[in-house]
């Protein structure tokens, strides 16, 4: 096998509460029952992947004031299932996303430590920064957070975060029965955070665990996320799947680590990204066109558009034109809540949307297809394990999160055909070579910070 | 009444490797160190299984133990660790402690209803107030609070987690593939709770669980944990330590169940009890002796204590239930790893040959085990005529 070429991180993304999910499908399975998540984590690891990965939702998204019902809507907690994973796996890495706005340094950070012990070494965090008051109502502290604060309030919930996770000492432990000695006083060591956003102080109850710090992860894509991964994360996520899109973010990002002190190889940049298999790659590109319909539902397409335009549009019909008047600028703030916004100028986008609709002789439906398809991989398994290999060794990415249209078989094939692929070619692990997660992202372990101090 | 009802109910205290403080002194190194990794709570979870125990609990605190330097230190979060428990055993419910004075309801109702999922229908929540300085310090977002005080917020939160529960009716996922629909969102319920201290207004993310409710039990320790016991708890635990005084208590709390418009059928009345087994009584107190020479196992004031043959405590645990009204027992062995092995070797099938417990779990849920009907949710009615 050779050495030499750039290796590839994997990761499964557990499809759930987006328009990626096809729910529709006669062959998707429950969104919720525990089974369903032991078999996509199964899969996964029997592709020898870095990863699994649960988001967060921590309220029911709304569309026209009513709880959106048109895509998978609820799961399980994403913590809790990680820990019933822990005892399912040995060695695939377990992450979820945790909000650093509605929970406190102390209990996230024994949540992961515990993770992190009942797994072995293959806990993962990502943190995300949510501002809205809407998720607030589910919260005994409300929201709270001016937008402008959510990423000092998480820069300073991180750094509080690993100080917790090393004020024990490595061998704090020693369990000595014949001395009566479990825990040396001296070896946990006291914790003080006084900022903004915190103040607290005493004694963090977990050990140190195996990987010494959870892996990090985070997913911004604004200047601010990009510097806050830049100086703290071991993986970010990123929407660039393409090559061209791809590289720019690798540049930019990987630009930014220097001025922390950090190695290019101390940050794994994991896209998002999609895979539709086929025999041929025209099976394959019947088959992507077929997806997209499913995810794309008739009232689904009216309710995406109404998120455009700010406003009722359920006399519209789904297979006819788009509307001739312009956006509802009033309504858009109010119409969808819970969900992220991706679109600023709605009078720019609908427009844009009415010329590609006209150039193209598309519908409603047809031009939503259009304009939300996601990057995919889509072809045999052979051009797709090219691609993907392509995009990894010139740098457009150190690997991919792959989100699976289907429940929970939906990385099944990619398993049994791309993953021996890439691992003919020497870009992908026969089987790991170590037990932590951060062994599988070829990542340092942290020495212990003493009496670490957050700033 | 339930069949149940003339059976014992038995749980075990699956804390660290038992409730005397040098009962990890008794283990090689490797063992007491094991701890962290759940691979030592799995094993005595599946013991009790083995041992057809209705459940187990698993404390929890957020801060680290007192006692010093002798005493094993360090926790894991005990939702999580019964969580990855939870896939490896069958049969035996799972109740982790969860406090309530510095964590959200939101996710307390969240976790508990995962554990639910992930166990298929054994969890339930033993709640418990943090009143120390310490967590507070730990949290720093208010002064300690009195006990009466956090337990009057922890009676809001168990009735925001229990409606959270409900607040997905059962069929609400339908998947109507014409209509593009996932949910029928007049099955999907706000809880819109407002309290003195904080206000939820829901659903929940988690679809309704197996259970529906997963089991809540309450220690009633004290006026304002027993006022919350008697409102909503469905397991109540009680210290006694005589019949007379287990009668009494228990007597009272019927009263006060009945008083409050409960069902006393559907509460179950629950002794705390430290033990120590032994194949004699002088074995057993022997044993004793050697763990109290590294440090006195301290007695908790009030509480049922018990030192002998595991037939001896079957006995007593008959007579209790037959004279004074008890529905069992929380045993808090001395060494787990001894002592657990007794229970389900040597209790249970004495138990058993009297006709006094279980031969065989007859449901999978910790309801079931409770001869509890799953209930219906609570905003269902609401709906029915709507939809």
């Amino acid at each position: 096998m050779s050495t030499s070429r750039k290796q590839i991180h994997l990761a499964a993304h557990f499809p759930g509460v987006n328009s990626t999910t096809v729910w529709s499908d006669p062959a998707s399975g429950s969104q919720i029952d525990f089974a369903s998540f032991v078999h996509l984590a199964q899969t996964a690891e029997r592709g020898k992947f870095d990863f699994f990965f649960l988001a967060e939702g921590l309220r029911l998204r709304e569309h026209r004031g009513r709880i959106f019902d048109l895509d998978v809507v609820g799961r399980p907690d994403s913590l809790t299932v990680l820990a019933a994973l822990a005892g399912l796996t040995t060695r695939l890495g377990l992450a979820g996303t945790l909000n650093t706005t509605f929970n406190e340094p102390f209990e996230l950070a024994r949540q992961f430590a515990s993770l992190d012990h009942l797994s072995g070494g293959r806990a993962a965090w990502n943190a995300v920064t949510s501002p809205d008051s809407f998720t607030g109502e589910n919260f005994r502290r409300g929201g709270f957070l001016d937008p402008a604060d959510r990423y000092e309030r998480a820069t300073e919930f991180i750094a509080t975060v690993r100080q917790l996770w090393d004020s024990w000492d490595d061998d704090a432990v020693l369990a000595d029965a014949y001395h009566g000695v479990f825990v040396p006083d001296d070896r946990i060591h006291p914790f003080s955070h006084s900022g903004a956003e915190f103040d607290i102080h005493g004694q963090f109850d977990v050990p140190r665990s195996p990987q010494g710090q959870p892996v990090q992860i985070q997913a911004g894509d604004s200047d601010g996320g990009r510097e806050l991964a830049s100086r703290y994360a071991d993986v970010i996520f990123s929407r660039h799947a393409s090559l061209r899109e791809g590289k720019a973010f690798f540049d930019d990002v990987k630009g930014r680590l220097a001025k922390y002190g950090r190695l290019p190889s101390d940050l794994k940049i994991i896209p998002a990204a999609t895979v539709v298999l086929g025999d041929t790659e025209a099976e394959a590109t019947e088959r992507a066109r077929h997806l997209r319909e499913q995810q794309v539902s008739p009232q689904g397409a009216i309710a995406f558009l109404e998120q455009i335009w700010g406003r009722d549009l359920s006399d519209h019909d789904p297979d006819g034109p788009l509307p001739t008047f312009d956006p509802d600028a009033a309504g858009l703030a109010s119409i969808t809540r819970g969900r992220v916004r991706h679109e600023k100028d709605p009078f720019a986008v609908a427009t844009k949307w009415r010329e590609v609709a006209e150039a193209n002789q598309l519908s409603i439906r047809g031009l939503i297809i259009e304009m939300t398809t996601r990057t995919a991989f889509v072809g045999t398994a052979l051009q797709v394990a090219d691609r993907i290999d392509e995009y990894v060794q010139s740098d457009a990415a150190d690997g991919y999160i792959l989100v699976p249209h289907l429940t929970p078989h939906g990385l099944d094939d990619f398993v049994d055909t791309v993953v021996p692929l890439l691992q003919e070619r020497g870009s992908y692990r026969a089987d790991y070579t170590g037990t932590t997660l951060r062994d599988h992202l070829d990542l340092r372990v942290p020495a212990r910070v003493a009496d670490g101090s957050a700033e | 009444m339930t069949t149940s009802r003339n059976q014992l109910h038995l749980g075990v205290a699956i804390d660290g490797h038992g409730a005397h403080p040098a009962a990890w002194r008794t283990l090689d190194d490797a063992a007491a160190r094991g701890l962290w990794d759940g691979t030592v709570t799995t094993r005595h979870a599946q013991r009790a299984a083995q041992g057809l125990l209705d459940f187990v609990t698993l404390d929890d605190a957020l801060a680290v133990q007192d006692g010093g330097e002798g005493r094993l230190r360090g926790r894991v979060d005990a939702l999580l660790t019964l969580a990855k428990v939870g896939p490896l055993t069958s049969g035996v419910g799972l109740i982790p402690t969860i406090t309530t004075t510095h964590t959200e309801p939101f996710n307390v109702s969240k976790n508990i209803a995962t554990l639910d999922w992930v166990s298929l229908g054994r969890g339930g929540w033993r709640v418990e107030v943090s009143t120390s300085t310490a967590e507070a310090d730990h949290f720093g977002r208010h002064q300690p609070m009195s006990e009466a005080e956090a337990w009057a917020e922890a009676a809001d939160a168990v009735e925001v987690v229990r409606r959270l529960w409900d607040s997905w009716e059962d069929d609400a996922i339908i998947r109507d593939r014409p209509t593009g629909r996932f949910i029928d969102r007049d099955r999907v319920h706000y809880i819109d709770f407002e309290g003195a201290r904080f206000n939820v207004r829901g659903p929940s993310i988690v679809p309704r669980s197996p259970q529906g409710q997963p089991l809540v039990l309450v220690d009633a320790c004290g006026q304002a944990a027993t006022t919350l016991a008697v409102a909503t708890a469905d397991l109540i635990v009680i210290d006694a330590e005589t019949g007379a005084a287990a009668h009494e208590r228990v007597s009272a709390l019927r009263t006060a169940l009945s008083d409050a418009g409960r069902d006393p059928a559907e509460v179950f009345i629950l002794v705390r009890a430290d033990v120590v087994f032994g194949a004699t009584s002088y074995e057993a107190s022997a044993r004793l002796a050697v763990l109290d020479r590294h440090e006195p196992w301290a007695a908790h004031p009030g509480r049922l204590r018990r030192l002998g043959t595991a037939c001896a405590f079957a006995e007593l645990a008959m007579d209790w239930q037959a004279e004074h009204d008890i529905n069992g027992f929380v045993l808090a062995p001395a060494v787990l790893a001894t002592d657990l092995g007794r229970i389900v070797d040597e209790l249970v099938p004495t138990l058993q040959a009297a006709g006094g417990f279980r031969k065989q779990y007859t449901g999978v849920t910790l309801r079931e085990h409770f001869g509890l009907a799953r209930p219906t949710s609570r905003y269902a009615t609401a709906s029915a005529g709507s939809s």
